[in-house]
């Protein structure tokens, strides 16, 4: 399977078509099974975002500065969306043949009806190519959301879109085309990332670890009190990032069948497993097992199955989640600490090394002894080998692209606001509202 | 007249009510309030990072009563409160210069 997974152009790109005839024709078709999953995926994506990854960093600020998380991912998500229609699409999907750049074909959807076709993992099979884009849309949406956690508290709202905006054309953009496009540079190398892995969470974790030491840490760090404002607010959101989670994973699958069986059910146990395994750990390390860390492992384990979800067994995804887990609650809880970068809401510590571990992870455990989809000529050291190539080359683009951006947006708009504003709280400051008023 | 402030643990307050109106006195004013004394605070972890809470909430009460009442009340009130753990409060007592009551206007013991 994994062979066929190359040659039959995966990530739904290389045989882009319009297919109005498809009755007289004996060729692929839209069957629409695959195109209601696919709308319900694509939504649930957007849950995930709004008011998922929102409430769930929003719980994690301060209550001064609640309403300016919330705004910075919805504005993110907005901006992002324009971005993607005009000519993120064209730059990461439009049909060019470069290893890094899509080309110019579909700038403003050029050319793109609602007859107009794109491929799934079947050969016969195709999805409607809004359909396409659209899903494909609410990830590039997602990513930059994420980065907000590495400077929340502190960061000027004109810095993040600014930011925003030039980093996914120079860091978002290229590293989809190159994972997922039949003509990408990874893709060709035969790495597998399924949903992500490396396209959303590495990218995210390594750009907030940079952005988290550039704009440097918030006042008062170590003394003031800055604990979570409301962990309910954060469960919730947890929550809603699980159940998102499906469309995320099983709609990378773009087709309703036992492939997105597969990842659904990843989903679920890779993620038990993290749960079970933060709780574990943080019982062992400090004697009680807390909430924030049961959900810091939820998400842990959410990373880490995203580009595994396709090609892992679900027994598997249990032992890699709980790994990533671990690594995750190290990363947070000792690392960040030692070396003192405030990365506020811990983007490089779930996302950053959750996305590292599955992304190798996933050269392991596809391997179909331990229960994943590989072939009998399947070989654990090449694939694995092969995945942290794909590994190094998302931290070395988006690491240096993210530094250079950001001393950009330092030069024009600046990163921080005022140490009065950031003391009164963003809220205030950057928008002129309270989110609570007792 | 005097004003007694007093400091208890929040979930002696029902008690402390009940036994204080028993009294004869007919209102207080209650606050909840943070503070520390003998009592030390906690400390809270979130994802490492370590917060020392130095502070206990508590609850405030100030009764205004006429002065034959002020002993009665502060011995109720030191009574029902107490524990005899740490942290189980203090009672102050004030003198109190007047008082009015809004709707009637009648004055000093009159009000209370």
């Amino acid at each position: 399977m994994l062979n066929t997974l190359k040659i039959s152009g995966a990530a739904g790109l290389a045989a882009l078509m319009a297919a109005p005839a498809m009755a007289q024709e004996a060729g692929p078709v839209m069957d629409k099974g695959d195109v209601s999953w696919m709308l319900v995926s694509t939504i649930l994506v957007l849950f995930m975002i709004l008011p998922g990854l929102a409430l769930f960093y929003g719980g994690l600020v301060r209550s001064k500065n609640m309403l300016s998380v919330l705004m910075q991912v919805t504005m993110i998500t907005a901006m992002v969306m324009v971005i993607w229609v005009v000519y993120g699409y064209s730059f990461a999907f439009g049909g060019g043949e470069g290893p890094f750049w899509g080309g110019t074909a579909k700038l403003f959807l050029a050319g793109v009806t609602a007859d107009s076709m794109a491929a799934t993992f079947s050969d016969d099979y195709v999805i409607p190519e809004f359909v396409f884009i659209a899903f494909q849309m609410t990830f590039a949406a997602i990513t930059p959301a994420l980065i907000v956690g590495a400077f929340a508290e502190r960061i000027k709202f004109s810095a993040v879109l600014l930011f925003t905006a030039m980093w996914v054309t120079v860091v978002y953009f290229p590293v989809a085309h190159m994972v997922w496009d039949a003509n990408g540079l990874i893709f060709n190398m035969g790495a597998l990332d399924f949903a992500g892995g490396t396209v959303v969470h590495i990218n995210a974790g390594i750009a907030a670890l940079v952005a988290s030491i550039i704009v440097g840490p918030r006042l008062g760090l170590g003394k003031d009190m800055m604990a979570p404002h409301s962990m309910t607010l954060t469960l919730v959101g947890a929550g809603i990032l699980w159940v998102g989670w499906f469309g995320f994973n099983a709609g990378s699958n773009l087709e309703a069948n036992g492939g997105a069986a597969l990842a659904m059910i990843n989903t679920f146990t890779a993620t038990a497993g993290a749960i079970l395994a933060w709780a574990a750990v943080e019982a062992i390390m400090r004697g009680k097992a807390s909430m924030l860390g049961a959900a810091s492992g939820l998400v842990a384990g959410l990373v880490a199955v995203t580009p595994a979800a396709g090609s892992i067994g679900p027994v598997g995804a249990i032992v890699l989640g709980g790994l990533a887990s671990t690594a995750c609650y190290f990363f947070v809880a000792v690392v960040k600490n030692r070396f003192g970068y405030d990365d506020s809401l811990d983007v490089f510590g779930i996302h950053g090394i959750g996305g590292i571990i599955g992304a190798v992870g996933t050269g392991i455990f596809t391997a179909p002894g331990l229960g994943g989809v590989g072939g009998d000529d399947y070989s654990i050291a090449s694939q694995t080998w092969i995945q942290i190539e794909a590994v190094a080359i998302t931290i070395v683009w988006c690491g240096v692209a993210s530094a250079v951006l950001l001393y950009i947006t330092k030069a024009i708009t600046g990163l921080r606001v005022e140490g009065d504003d950031e003391r009164r709280g963003l809220d205030l400051s950057s928008h002129g509202e309270q989110a609570y008023h007792s | 007249m005097k004003l007694i402030i007093a400091t208890i643990k929040p979930f002696k307050l029902e008690e402390v009510r009940e036994a204080v109106t028993a009294t004869g006195v007919r209102g207080m004013m209650v606050t909840e309030i943070k503070g520390f004394g003998s009592q030390s605070g906690h400390t809270e972890i979130y994802r490492g990072a370590e917060y020392a809470v130095n502070f206990v909430p508590k609850v405030k009460l100030e009764i205004a009563v006429p002065d034959s009442l002020a002993d009665e009340v502060v011995a109720v009130i030191a009574k029902t409160a107490k524990t005899d753990k740490i942290g189980d409060g203090k009672i102050f007592v004030l003198d109190l210069e007047s008082a009015l009551r809004v709707r009637t206007g009648e004055t000093n013991e009159d009000a209370l």
